[in-house]
């Protein structure tokens, strides 16, 4: 009893609030990186240099008028940034912060194929909120959510199969472990693999150059123009839930997860001593890094430009990819 | 069978309201765009939010008020419609302007030019999504508005010229203080283009994307760059020059395929080429007054004159007639780019896809104070 429920209850209420946390810090790194990239400060008023401006912002949201369209499906308008919400989180079950099972909440024997299906739910939430506020803009976005997602899902998830070949196994935690035996991250192994879901994920959390269905300039807004307060929060969170969630998967596949630098470098094994979360949330730190400078960097694609990418650039490479490692992998 | 199946899936167009309030339109332009899926089949554009009325009330001031109207057009290069009125003025009045004034004129137009510029260039990015280029433009416009406070004391409306020459002379040292800004914004076109000339994206959003023949353009009434990048050599600076242009040493850059790649970088290299103006207009600078010889009391004989300049944004003509007997013009008209420039949207929008429209209503380089007036 102790073991099956009160633990991973302990565990998931600790995990919610650490990324709750986890995400409101993150908006701020991110105003302040792009503030940096564009030569400004950024936040500076709230707090020394800024910092708690992470709480003024959802304090904001939270006391703002929640509107809801006179003409909107209210069902279906509650519930898209509910559902957007949800995945993100729950995608945090089968993350491994360590070895230890104190580490992670569970390790389903599927934890990579559990993630796919889940984060794809994400994105009815966008399509939901398009649809549900039965306005032209917001369908619009809905509209592109939903070609956006046919375009990367089948490219990122011929992409994980090949690393599920390399790995041999679907658990998030053996994942990590196969490294650990191979002593070598998955990242230097399979490198096409890491730039696709790297770029699928920017696709994937509606990131830039990728963030057509919350285009300001050209859809206002996009999905969420009619939404307000902390409605528009949640769907806020979702996206910078999504955005962890894709650099944790991304460093558990490819980086090593919770593994020091050269596993198998016993020389090295001083680096040990430093907590497995730790090189966890440093390597996360630095892919959420690179997302947020890409941002500052790059203009925004083109709807039927992403969806030509997709089809014709990023699924056929995918696929000779998995070819590739699979006839490597029988060889060997 | 056949009408049966396209009975079921019947498509209709969607006709989607953009502006007078939405981020992307430069102001209050509305365009209410007809759709299939994506795809711009026809669009209507709607402007008139911002008349003020100015050529009217410009009938009603005398000719020294007029000035200080004209800035409220082209409210973004507010130097080069003072510009434009005074030597329309001059004109009329045959009045001989001061070497230095015309010096001076120039150094201001071209400085407004590259403000006009920096405003352009980083709106446009915004709208294809690079917002970084945004705050790197708008750092180097501060500096020039910086240099027009030291001159006139304003740093958006100038009222910085006057029939017959320049209210003021140049404060000391602010020959340096441009000298110096000439030597950042070199290195900062660099950047720009760093940031957007060779990105990947960048091309694909712009190349072949309201693609305009030099024909089409010329009976549009197009002007300035989205002319010049339809490969049409034509610039008043050149052709009719005004002010001091025609003792200085430049080149006017010409499109090949008339699409927003080019037209993106005419307007580059016209900050590289009004850099080049400016350096030699400081070096040359002679010395004498800055106000011609001009009665107290305007009163241009009777007659009417038509005159143009190369505003940043294309050729910006007033057409003038006095009576004779009043102390204000008998008719005011301006003649706006950006108005002429707008007839160009709807050929370059229809066939291309909601996103693409922002990018063009920034290509074209509209400022909706000019369009109405």
């Amino acid at each position: 009893m102790l073991d099956t429920v009160f633990w991973p209850l302990v565990k998931i209420v600790v995990l919610l609030n650490a990324v709750m946390v986890s995400v409101t810090f993150m908006t701020l790194l991110e105003r302040k990186v792009i503030a940096w990239a564009q030569s400004r400060l950024g936040p500076m008023r709230v707090g020394p240099y800024g910092v708690l401006q992470a709480f003024a912002d959802p304090l904001k949201l939270m006391t703002k008028e929640d509107i809801t369209p006179a003409n909107a499906d209210k069902v279906m308008f509650t519930l898209a940034p509910i559902l957007s919400l949800v995945p993100a989180f729950v995608v945090f079950a089968v993350i491994p912060f360590g070895g230890d099972p104190l580490y992670y909440v569970a390790d389903i024997n599927v934890g990579l194929l559990f993630i796919i299906s889940v984060t794809s739910i994400g994105v009815y939430g966008i399509i939901l909120a398009g649809w549900a506020s039965n306005s032209k803009y917001p369908l619009l976005a809905g509209l592109r959510a939903s070609a956006q997602l046919i375009s990367y899902e089948i490219a990122v998830t011929m992409t994980l199969v090949s690393v599920i070949l390399t790995a041999g196994t679907l658990s998030m935690v053996e994942i990590v472990e196969a490294q650990q035996e191979a002593g070598i991250w998955f990242g230097f192994i399979q490198p096409v693999a890491f730039v696709l879901v790297l770029i699928g994920g920017l696709a994937e959390t509606n990131r830039a150059p990728f963030d057509m269905p919350e285009a300001e300039q050209e859809l206002t807004g996009g999905f969420h123009t009619e939404y307000s307060g902390m409605r528009f929060g949640l769907f806020f969170l979702a996206e910078y839930a999504n955005m962890i969630v894709i650099a944790a998967v991304v460093v558990v596949l490819f980086w090593g997860g919770w593994l020091r630098p050269f596993p198998s470098v016993g020389a090295l094994a001083l680096l040990d001593y430093i907590p497995s979360w730790i090189w966890l949330f440093s390597k996360m730190f630095l892919v959420l890094y690179l997302f947020i400078w890409i941002r500052a960097t790059l203009p925004r694609y083109r709807y039927d430009q992403l969806m030509r990418i997709g089809w014709k650039v990023l699924i056929p490479i995918a696929i000779a990819n998995v070819v590739v490692t699979a006839v490597v992998k029988v060889l060997l | 069978m056949a009408t049966e199946s396209a009975a079921m899936f019947d498509t209709d167009e969607l006709v989607l309201n953009m502006g007078p309030q939405h981020p992307s339109t430069h102001g209050v332009l509305r365009l209410v765009l007809r759709l299939d899926g994506e795809r711009v089949k026809d669009v209507d554009v709607v402007m008139g939010y911002v008349h003020r009325g100015i050529e009217k009330l410009c009938e009603n001031r005398d000719w020294t008020q007029i000035i200080l109207l004209t800035d409220r057009m082209d409210y973004v290069a507010a130097a080069t419609n003072n510009l434009g009125y005074c030597e329309t003025v001059e004109k009329l009045m045959e009045v001989e302007v001061p070497r230095r004034a015309r010096y001076i004129r120039t150094i201001l137009a071209e400085l407004q030019r590259i403000a006009s510029h920096c405003l352009w260039l980083g709106t446009h990015a915004m709208d294809i999504g690079a917002m970084t280029v945004f705050l790197y433009a708008f750092r180097e416009r501060e500096l020039i508005l910086d240099l027009f406070e030291e001159y006139c004391g304003a740093r958006l409306t100038y009222n910085a010229m006057r029939i017959g020459g320049l209210p003021l002379d140049i404060p000391s040292g602010w020959d340096d203080k441009a000298r110096a800004f000439c030597d950042i914004m070199d290195s900062k076109v660099l950047e720009y283009e760093e940031l957007l000339t060779n990105n990947r994206i960048w091309l694909e959003r712009t190349r072949g994307i309201g693609v305009i023949s030099g024909a089409d353009a010329i009976s549009l009434g197009l002007c300035g760059p989205p002319l010049r990048g339809s490969a049409v050599n034509r610039d008043v600076r050149k052709d009719e020059p005004y002010a001091a242009y025609d003792e200085f040493d430049f080149d006017i850059p010409i499109g090949t395929r008339g699409d927003t790649y080019d037209r993106y970088l005419i307007r580059l290299e016209e900050f590289r080429q009004s850099i080049r103006i400016i350096r030699q207009a400081l070096d040359g600078l002679p010395e004498g007054p800055v106000m011609g010889k001009v009665p107290r009391l305007l009163k241009p004989k009777a007659g009417e004159t038509y005159h143009a300049i190369e505003s940043p944004k294309g050729e910006l003509g007033y057409f003038i007639v006095s009576d004779g007997r009043a102390t204000n013009p008998y008719r005011f008209r301006v003649r706006p780019p950006s108005f002429c420039n707008l007839q160009g949207l709807r050929p370059l929008v229809i066939g291309h896809l909601v996103a693409d429209v922002v990018a063009l209503i920034g290509t074209i380089d509209v400022v909706l104070g000019e369009v109405d007036r």
